[in-house]
């Protein structure tokens, strides 16, 4: 079966202007956001999306749903490569356009402040269903009440808005046109954990209904764990580790990605130690290809990872590493893994 | 008096009993086509020197309204019916535009829920930082744009030196959102308001913010106030929890204690939808019901009657009861 998304080898850099006049014969700076990543999504799967702040996450939403261009890659949905098509003849094709649509983590940005929440949740439903009248006021309800938003709201501006309420008018917006991927940037992190409730519920019930698939951008790794199937752990760029969520999290591989659980507090209970990341951070700008992004900061690292990229190990139960020296789940299947060093 | 020196007044003494904010039965009303919304009804909280006090609550419940009324940013709707707000002793309802604006720079300043609104589109955000420094922080123009960078390292940014020639669109969410807490904390400000200050970031970026703010408070006596939805986050930093629902607080504790034994309904459902470990999604419950249409006139004295299971007959009869003990509030008549 092929998957819904496919993706290979994808690519974004950003190149920077030059810092001054003294180094013009030197090349521009280039920023690596998003570097080889490769994932694939199934219809009625979630995918999480997790790493630190500047990593890369958004910026690789953005290009899957077609809203920035790749460098280098390629992106199949349903097997059609759509990686090529410029994004913004992409937006251009109503029936392409419906089929991924992305929720921002800039709500308020994302919102024209001249409309009305009302229109905002329209406006994709007229230019990419063709809806309108009656039929197009009653989904613009129906969306805003799946996502808790009360109606008395529709007819304010996003300035009468609060933070919380204008979240749900994106997500009212995005689930409106029932696309067959849904890509969702941070779209729970504005809300009270009630209202989360009511919108995790909202995307479990509309994937078992329509089997649409989700790529999951969050940082709260406990939402994470509720709705995902798999988890893709970023780090500078690239991805250091993925597998079924609630292995990665019970017994991470990656140094990175157990540095994030360490550090994840649980209400009404003091942490007696957090795990802190020390040393400096690397560089996105012109990265040394042949170092570990994470070297500098990791508590296992060795010269080893200073000189030579970490190879991708393949762990039991569907779980991929990027590691010189990973933590191996202990099972006995182990005993046949290849190549990877223990740690 | 000048705002200034009441200022000086109220710092001589190191253990000044008088809170750095102080808000009293604040309401606040906003205009809109379709009527009058009443965001705030008698909204109280204090917050000392070296404290850290959480608002958590309901999405509308009012939490940004609070911080833009104690700022003086409301916006033109708005309007400030009743209350009183006391900064250092200062009456920040009462005082000059001019006043206000000197010590919004210099001796309190928010951190705002929208990171990239608070910035400049156009200016590099090392830039923006330097300003700041410039105009309240008493920095000299030959050493802003290094004690910039340093801010930039402060809130974690990598490559601070060269990162500093960005401008807010080439930057992440996140980072757009450290580059705000830069700005608020680049003068060293007695109060800080933190709207939302970490919903984008990862948790290991959120630690290194959240000690940046936790060193301020104990070396300078920075007091704060932490608005979050994330009661983990509230856990570990806030001394005190005001929890407020539609334009109400109704309960305020110590934070160990609010988890411990919530006493207002509303509280307990709350912590109750809070995604932790071993949890599943079906064992988690969302609050029935909506935040109440806060333009209707016959709103009840309890704003979550409608949606509470312990409803009594009694509860429909205003006033809305605080009941205070022991460092706690309580507002609702069957407290648990
Ligand atoms: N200019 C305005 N006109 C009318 N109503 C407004 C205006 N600004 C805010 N409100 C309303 O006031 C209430 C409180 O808003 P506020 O932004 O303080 O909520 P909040 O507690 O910060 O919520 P969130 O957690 O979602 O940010 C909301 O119901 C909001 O709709
Ligand atoms: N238009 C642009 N020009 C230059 N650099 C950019 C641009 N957009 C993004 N970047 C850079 O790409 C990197 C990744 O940014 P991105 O927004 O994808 O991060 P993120 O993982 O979503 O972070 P956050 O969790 O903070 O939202 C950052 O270093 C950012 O500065
Ligand atoms: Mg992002
Ligand atoms: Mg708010």
């Amino acid at each position: 079966m092929t998957p819904l998304l496919e993706v290979t080898g994808l690519h974004r850099r950003f190149v920077l202007p030059k810092p001054g006049l003294a180094q013009w014969r030197a090349p521009a700076p280039v920023l690596h956001a998003v570097d080889d990543v490769s994932l694939s999504v199934a219809a009625g799967e979630t995918v999480g999306l997790v790493g630190e702040s500047g990593c890369g996450k958004s910026t690789l939403a953005r290009v899957l749903a077609r809203l920035l261009d790749p460098t280098e890659g390629s992106i199949r949905l349903n097997g059609e490569e759509i990686g090529s098509i410029p994004a913004a003849r992409f937006g251009r094709d109503a029936t392409r356009r419906a089929a991924i649509q992305m929720v921002f983590q800039d709500a308020e940005g994302s919102i024209n402040p001249r409309h009305t929440a009302a229109e905002a949740i329209a406006r994709p439903l007229r230019q990419l269903k063709g809806l309108s009248g009656e039929a197009l006021r009653a989904r613009v309800t129906e969306a805003a009440t799946l996502c808790g938003l009360p109606t008395a709201l529709l007819s304010r501006f996003p300035h009468q808005l609060s933070g919380g309420q204008k979240a749900r008018v994106g997500i009212a917006r995005a689930i409106a046109t029932e696309p067959a991927l849904l890509v969702l940037d941070e779209p729970t992190s504005a809300l009270d954990v009630s209202v989360q409730v009511v919108i995790l519920d909202l995307l479990k019930s509309l994937q078992a209904r329509m089997g649409a698939a989700y790529l999951f951008v969050s940082h709260d790794l406990n939402v994470v764990r509720l709705l995902c199937d798999r988890v893709l752990v970023m780090y500078l760029g690239k991805v250091m580790e993925e597998g079924p969520a609630e292995a990665v999290f019970a017994a991470p591989a990656h140094p990175y990605t157990r540095a994030l659980v360490g550090a994840v507090s649980t209400p009404g209970m003091k942490r007696p130690k957090r795990v802190h990341l020390t040393g400096e951070p690397r560089s996105p700008i012109d990265p040394d290809p042949k170092a570990c992004r994470f070297h500098g900061r990791c508590p296992i690292g060795t010269e080893l990872c200073a000189r030579r990229a970490p190879p991708v190990h393949s762990l039991p139960g569907g779980r991929r590493v990027a590691c010189h020296f990973p933590t191996l789940p202990e099972t006995p299947a182990n005993a046949s893994l290849e190549g990877a060093p223990a740690a | 008096m000048s705002a200034a020196a009441t200022l000086d007044a109220a710092k001589i003494g190191p253990h000044a009993r008088v809170p750095v904010l102080d808000v009293r039965d604040l309401s606040v009303e906003f205009r809109t086509r379709s009527g009058l919304v009443r965001a705030l009804e008698q909204v109280s909280l204090a917050v000392h020197r070296g404290e850290c006090v959480g608002v958590v609550g309901e999405s509308g419940s009012g939490k940004s309204v609070t911080a833009y009324a104690v700022m003086r940013l409301l916006d033109a709707a708005g309007r400030v019916t009743a209350g009183d707000v006391r900064f250092s002793g200062i009456d920040l309802l009462a005082a000059s535009d001019a006043d206000i604006a000197d010590l919004r720079g210099r001796e309190m300043s928010m951190i705002f829920q929208n990171p990239r609104a608070a910035l400049n589109p156009i200016r590099p955000v090392g830039r923006q930082i330097a300003d700041v420094l410039i105009r309240h922080g008493g920095v000299t123009r030959d050493q802003a744009p290094d004690r910039a960078v340093q801010l930039l390292a402060e809130v974690g940014i990598p490559d601070p030196r060269r990162r500093a020639h960005a401008y807010p669109f080439e930057l992440s969410g996140g980072m757009c959102q450290r580059i705000g807490i830069a700005l608020a904390l680049a003068c060293r400000p007695a109060l800080l308001i933190a709207d939302e200050p970490t919903t984008g970031l990862d948790v290991t970026t959120q630690a290194v913010i959240m000690d940046l703010v936790t060193t301020l408070a104990r070396e300078r006596g920075m007091a704060t106030v932490l608005i979050t939805h994330d009661l983990g986050l509230a856990t570990e930093y806030c001394d005190r929890i005001v929890v407020m629902h539609a334009g109400h607080v109704v309960e305020s504790a110590p934070t160990a204690e609010i988890f411990a034994t919530p006493r207002h309904p509303y509280t307990a459902k709350l912590i109750a939808a809070t995604p932790r470990p071993g949890v599943p999604l079906s064992g988690l419950v969302s609050i029935p019901g909506n935040l109440p249409d806060l333009r209707a006139t016959n709103l009840a004295p309890c704003r979550f009657l409608a949606r509470c299971d312990r409803a009594h007959a009694d509860c429909a009869v205003p006033p809305l009861l605080r009941q205070e003990e022991e460092g706690r509030m309580v507002a609702c008549r069957h407290p648990l």
